[in-house]
């Protein structure tokens, strides 16, 4: 072996420490963020509980707020930290931060032991891991980017991509064998704290690598030289020169990859889950296949981006999406709607329970099992309560709905939803480089941090939400039902806009000097 | 190419100054449907009072990128961030 390919080897293996430093911690902070997401229902039940309207407000706000409103923010503070006393320090304090909020969530008591203190609680801690999650993807994003040669700068970032959904697929991971481990009486009691107490061992285990860690060399260099900014926010967001490169970086790329994220990983779940009633474990399994198999694509298209250029991989996704999401959503639903089957009526079955109280009131449980030639089970339960006091409202009926794909079914659920998956990771491998090539050294933290947390939390991590809504507000009295493809509108609109302003305004070659 | 950049600026702008309108347009409808109907008021509001907060601000940066464009910024990219700090 030459000196010089001695000398490569060794280099490419500082580099690869170095990803694999960031990548872990950023990939425990995306896990954390996700926990709390995933066992939404649980912690609802623990700590807000509905009959409360304050908390039943502070609920959503921990939902939506903390996601949304408090990562650009995040953005804001650690953006400036890093670009004022350097990437490592700044996101070694996100991630403690991160970790220390997820443990304690996982200790807060109960509404029924604290009161209100538990929503409250429960509000602020969710409130710092949303600030923790906006500053820390910019440092590892920026870190990772400063380490890499500029011909590899996609390849090597790309790793950092890939934690978002690695991160996600931990959570699930974590969730689900937990709570298979203890049965799912004991999780939904206690059990659901575990995943949160073991990000402390997670993040222990982060902090003591990020720690040996050196700061990055170009941000050491500006450092030495006395170039540092001494005012990144007015730098970033006052000057026009940064202020409309920010803007375009917004509109242009990161909005529409928003989008595309999150109908591909989390509307695809909430469609699976919520309109078509498939059942808690296959959808959590056949994400997590996906998601597996998915996960190599953000190397894939990172790398091709340092070849034929960021632009075109990210516009060529974001095209993708918008003309295939109604069908492929079409396909899901066929796959998931029991009118389009044919029934085995001696595989059927019908059963009446009854019950009655201590209080006289009755309820009458009426459960059908509807089999299906292709393998597939709907199973309804309709649960009638009559009271016997008559003077009180009488109680609405309840019918809850739990849907079993076939195994070809299941198969094919998968198989669309990693083609989705496979649209995020075209626009969302090449996006880390992409956003540090935009933006100069001395303010690269702060600048990509603010779009990268607007385009992903807002217009993003709304889409399950609004989504949702489209089709609840499509249901009317003509339509009960409702338009389940509805919801799409809005990411296909937003990833419109964005597909039509990155094609005429972005630069179609990437900038390979980072070193400004 | 640059001509059609600066005259979509103004799409920009108007699609911006659109969104908001109807962003407040449709907030009323919806909030004093449900007061009206006495149905998921606490969903309705909740919906909307944090829908406009956080995509008014963003509109007006739509808002200000159209202008932007139509002032020709966009015509050509830096390549070299010493022109991004003024």
């Amino acid at each position: 072996m030459t000196s010089s390919s001695t000398q490569a080897s060794s280099e490419n293996k500082g580099l690869m420490k170095v990803i694999m430093a960031s990548s872990v911690g950023t990939l425990i902070e995306w896990y954390d963020f996700y926990i709390y997401g995933a066992m939404a229902v649980i912690i609802a039940k623990q700590f807000f509980p509905q009959d409360n309207p304050t908390a039943a407000f502070l609920a959503a706000l921990a939902t939506f707020a903390a996601g949304f409103v408090v990562r650009p923010f995040g953005a804001l503070v650690f953006g400036r930290i890093g670009d004022l006393i350097g990437r490592k320090y700044t996101f070694l304090l996100t991630l403690l931060l991160m970790g220390g909020s997820t443990f304690a969530i996982g200790l807060v008591p109960g509404y029924a032991k604290i009161g209100i203190w538990a929503p409250i609680l429960i509000l602020l801690l969710r409130f710092i891991q949303g600030l923790a999650l906006g500053g820390e993807y910019g440092g590892a994003a920026t870190y990772v980017a400063e380490h890499s040669p500029a011909n590899r700068r996609g390849y090597y970032t790309a790793y950092i991509q890939t934690t978002a959904t690695l991160g996600f697929f931990l959570s699930l991971g974590v969730i689900l064998s937990t709570r298979k481990f203890m049965g799912v009486e004991a999780f939904n009691d206690w059990g659901w704290r575990i995943p949160f107490i073991v990000s402390a061992l997670l993040i222990a285990i982060s902090v003591y690598i990020r720690l040996r860690m050196a700061e990055s060399p170009l941000f050491a260099k500006i450092k030495s030289e006395g170039k540092v900014s001494k005012n990144p926010l007015k730098e970033s967001f006052a000057h026009k020169s940064n202020l409309k490169m920010v803007l375009l970086a917004l509109f242009a790329a990161v909005m529409g990859q928003g989008v595309v994220w999150y109908t591909g990983q989390f509307y695809a779940q909430t469609f699976i889950e919520r309109t078509l009633s498939v059942e808690f474990e296959q959808v959590r399994y056949l994400l997590c296949i996906a998601i597996l198999a998915v996960t190599p694509f953000f190397l894939v298209f990172g790398a091709w981006s340092d070849k034929i250029g960021r632009k075109t991989i990210m516009m060529a996704g974001m095209f993708l999406a918008i003309v295939t999401y109604r069908p492929i959503y079409k396909a899901m639903y066929a796959l998931g709607d029991p009118k389009a089957k044919t029934e085995v009526a001696e595989k059927s079955s019908k059963g009446i329970a009854y019950a009655v109280n201590a209080a006289g009131d009755s309820t009458i449980t009426t459960t059908t099992v509807s089999a299906f030639t292709d393998g597939s089970t709907l199973k309804l339960v309709k649960k009638e309560t009559v009271l016997a006091d008559k003077s009180k409202p009488a109680v609405k009926p309840e019918t809850t709905k739990t849907f079993w794909l076939s195994s070809s079914g299941f198969w094919m659920m998968t198989f669309w939803v990693f083609i989705q998956i496979i649209y995020v990771t075209m626009v969302y491998g090449p996006i880390a480089a992409f956003l540090v090539e935009l933006f100069p050294t001395r303010i690269r933290y702060t600048s990509m941090s603010l779009p990268y947390h607007i385009g992903n939390g807002i217009f993003g991590g709304l889409t399950p939400f609004i989504a949702t809504r489209l089709f609840d507000a499509s249901k009317t009295t003509d339509n009960p039902t409702g338009d389940p493809y509805v919801g799409l509108w809005y990411p296909i609109l937003i990833a419109g806009v964005c597909f039509i302003l990155g094609m005429l305004y972005l630069p179609s070659k990437n900038d390979e000097d980072v070193m400004d | 190419m640059n001509s059609l950049k600066r005259i979509l600026g103004f799409v920009w702008i108007a699609l911006a100054l659109a969104a908001i309108y109807l962003m407040f347009q449709r907030a009323g409808h919806e909030i004093n449907k449900a007061i009206a109907d006495n149905k998921a008021v606490l969903d309705t509001r909740m919906f909307w009072y944090i829908i406009i907060p956080i995509f008014t601000p963003i509109m007006l940066g739509l808002t200000l990128f159209g202008w932007y464009a139509w002032k020709g910024e966009y015509d050509e990219i830096p390549r070299d961030s010493a022109h991004l700090v003024d």
